[in-house]
């Protein structure tokens, strides 16, 4: 149990994000979801290249044992990745705001299907 | 150093530099003057690059090596037969769209976001083109952002406030896809220690843990299915399509979930192997049954449609079906179908977006919201623009798949692989598929040249600017209709090499 204790937590972070995603209307925990989704992956990525009493890859007589440094560049470019996809979603959500004033999926989708109900209505 | 020798990298870092010098000189006109001469040298790129590909012997590959680091430590671009094919569907329809977006987005778009609209349409460009030629599994993640960030916000664009939700959708939809696919990605790099899909594939053959490698299997599968938007993982691709700006929507429907599919071929044949994918799981009933269940449902909720637009995005659902059908025959006929739909597909749904766009530019006045083109407004059209329509009904034969267009290939590289699987139903099933398509392509042609046209309406075509690339597109889907040598031959070429690599 405990040795798997880094899968175990990124597990549940992974599923905890996207139930959030799915069971919330509301666009702010939709994106907050989304986050914790990303993280979980970051996790996913960083824990296995960890080896304890692992140093950085310089190659000296005194060390044996090397912790792979590749999984944490490959986690910035993502980290980078999930800021931009989380500033993104909230100005959308700032946009949404302004045009609907609401953050609320089922009250923008009422309002939307008003406008289409009139556009089938002509048709 | 020639520049010959560093084609491919210049193939990704010219649109992916247009992109912040745009945003440098805030201006319209010398953005888009920017982002034009960057797309038409992407595409002669990509024809500098076949052309390169087609000295060699069969099955000959370009490698590029980004700051010489060695594969599988540095970052490879790798060109083969299908990458070479599918950069040259991307950069031709970026090169053909943006000289048609010049007055498009006057139209559609408020002047001062101009700018920003070319920049970001570069960095789809980059993205596009990058995940296709990259050779690096991690590399195909960051570029799937890179395109997929900027399509959000080129949906966004759009002046219907609807724009927004479908861009929010999206991006919620697409994040979750690319999580899976990093998901994915770290399973197998964990196993084999390698980020470089060649050497990826060499070590998957030795490792002898297999439940692993089914993980990510089902992680990538499901995270690229989401992006390519197989049935039932299409729910973001209709309203997307509807609300984004004509020439967005044109570029996007042409590209984006073609490269997905690309992507998703890569992964299937190149890295984990035919042989797994598709003979030891039952992926390909379960794909057999999802295409169908596309070619059928999204062809037939298409039919009931009164925007144009969301009809041929619905009609999109159902043609991916088409091409994942192909995938699921595992065999190089099948394959052969597949690869050569994403060009067909690609060209024929370019050029109807293309021409809608014209639809909605003749019915917008300066700075207004654009009017959707629902049908009611459509009444009659054929008189005011007649070859705006006769264009749409050219590349509507194509969809259906009428000897003599380009969907017509497709349908007979199909037909031939389910009759050399013996699967006679089957064949019934793609003709009987094609009957819906008629329905939806005959309602546009009853109203626009049945429909009496409003009192008083006078000849009002489109702009030449916004005919000439579309009609470039309409006359390509005849073309390859006749003259198959460029396309079954490339994808048939495509084809035999990833089965033999995947065997």
């Amino acid at each position: 149990m405990l040795e798997h204790f880094s899968y175990i937590v990124t597990v549940f972070l992974m599923v905890a994000g996207l139930f959030i995603i799915m069971a919330h209307g509301n666009l702010i925990r939709k994106m907050i979801g989304l986050s914790i989704f990303q993280t979980s992956v970051y996790l996913l990525y960083i824990a296995p290249g960890k080896l304890i009493g692992g140093t950085a890859p310089i190659i000296a007589p005194e060390y044996g044992i090397y912790s792979n440094p590749l999984p944490h560049v490959l986690i910035l470019t993502a980290i980078v990745v999930g800021v931009a996809t989380l500033a993104l979603g909230l100005a959308l959500a700032v946009r949404i705001r302004e045009a609907y004033g609401s953050i609320e999926e089922d009250e923008i989708l009422a309002r939307d299907n008003a406008i289409e109900d009139a556009e089938e209505m002509r048709a | 150093m020639s520049i010959a020798a560093h084609l491919p990298a210049l193939q990704v870092v010219v649109p992916l530099l247009a992109a912040p010098l745009v945003v440098l000189l805030r201006h319209g006109g010398v953005a888009f003057a920017v982002v034009t001469a960057a797309a038409w040298a992407a595409f002669a790129t990509a024809i500098g690059l076949w052309l390169q590909l087609g000295q060699l012997d069969a099955g000959g590959v370009i490698s590029y090596h980004i700051g010489s680091w060695p594969p599988p430590w540095g970052i490879e671009y790798r060109v083969d037969r299908l990458t070479s094919f599918v950069l040259l569907l991307v950069s031709g329809m970026a090169a053909v769209v943006l000289p048609y977006s010049r007055v498009s987005v006057l139209r559609e778009i408020p002047r001062e976001l101009h700018y920003l609209y070319y920049s970001m349409f570069a960095l789809c460009l980059t993205g596009l083109l990058g995940i296709t030629i990259t050779g690096d599994a991690f590399n195909i993640f960051v570029f799937l952002e890179i395109s997929s960030l900027s399509s959000y916000v080129l949906i966004a664009l759009g002046r219907d406030r609807r724009a927004l939700t479908a861009a929010f959708q999206y991006l919620i939809m697409g994040s979750i896809g690319a999580t899976f696919i990093v998901i994915g990605i770290g399973f197998l790099y964990l196993l084999t220690g390698t980020l470089n899909l060649a050497d990826m594939a060499i070590r998957l053959r030795e490792v002898e843990s297999y439940r692993p490698v089914l993980v990510a299997l089902a992680f990538l599968t499901v995270g690229i299915s989401l992006k390519l938007a197989l049935f039932p993982l299409h729910q973001w691709l209709p309203n997307a399509y509807t609300y984004a700006p004509s020439a967005v929507t044109a570029f996007l429907a042409a590209t984006a979930t073609k490269v997905s599919v690309y992507v998703l071929i890569r992964f299937y044949y190149t890295v984990f192997g035919e042989s797994l994918v598709f003979q030891k799981l039952p992926l390909p009933q379960i794909m057999l049954w999802l295409s169908l269940m596309a070619m059928f449902g999204a062809s037939f909720v298409a039919i009931f449609k009164n925007n144009l637009k969301r009809l041929f995005a619905y009609s999109s659902v159902g043609q991916i079906g088409y091409i994942t059908l192909g995938l699921s025959f595992d065999s190089v006929n099948g394959l052969t179908a597949s690869i050569v739909h994403l060009f067909n597909h690609g060209i024929a749904k370019g050029a109807i977006f293309l021409l809608i766009g014209g639809i909605v530019a003749s019915m917008t006045t300066r700075d207004a919201v654009p009017p959707a083109p629902t049908f009611d407004r459509l009444a009659g059209l054929a008189k005011r623009m007649p070859l705006t329509c006769f264009g749409i009904v050219l590349a509507g034969l194509s969809l259906i798949g009428v000897p003599g267009t380009a969907g017509f290939v497709t349908k007979w590289y199909l037909i031939l692989a389910a009759m050399e699987r013996g699967q006679w139903w089957l064949v019934g099933a793609i003709v009987l598929s094609s009957l819906l398509a008629v329905a939806y392509v005959w309602r546009f042609v009853e109203v626009a040249y049945f429909h009496a046209a409003p009192a008083g309406s006078q000849k009002n075509e489109a702009p030449l600017s916004m005919l000439i690339p579309a009609w470039l597109l309409v006359i390509a889907t005849l073309w390859f209709g006749l003259d198959t040598s460029f396309t079954v031959g490339t994808a048939m070429d495509a084809a035999q090499e990833l089965v033999k690599i995947g065997r």
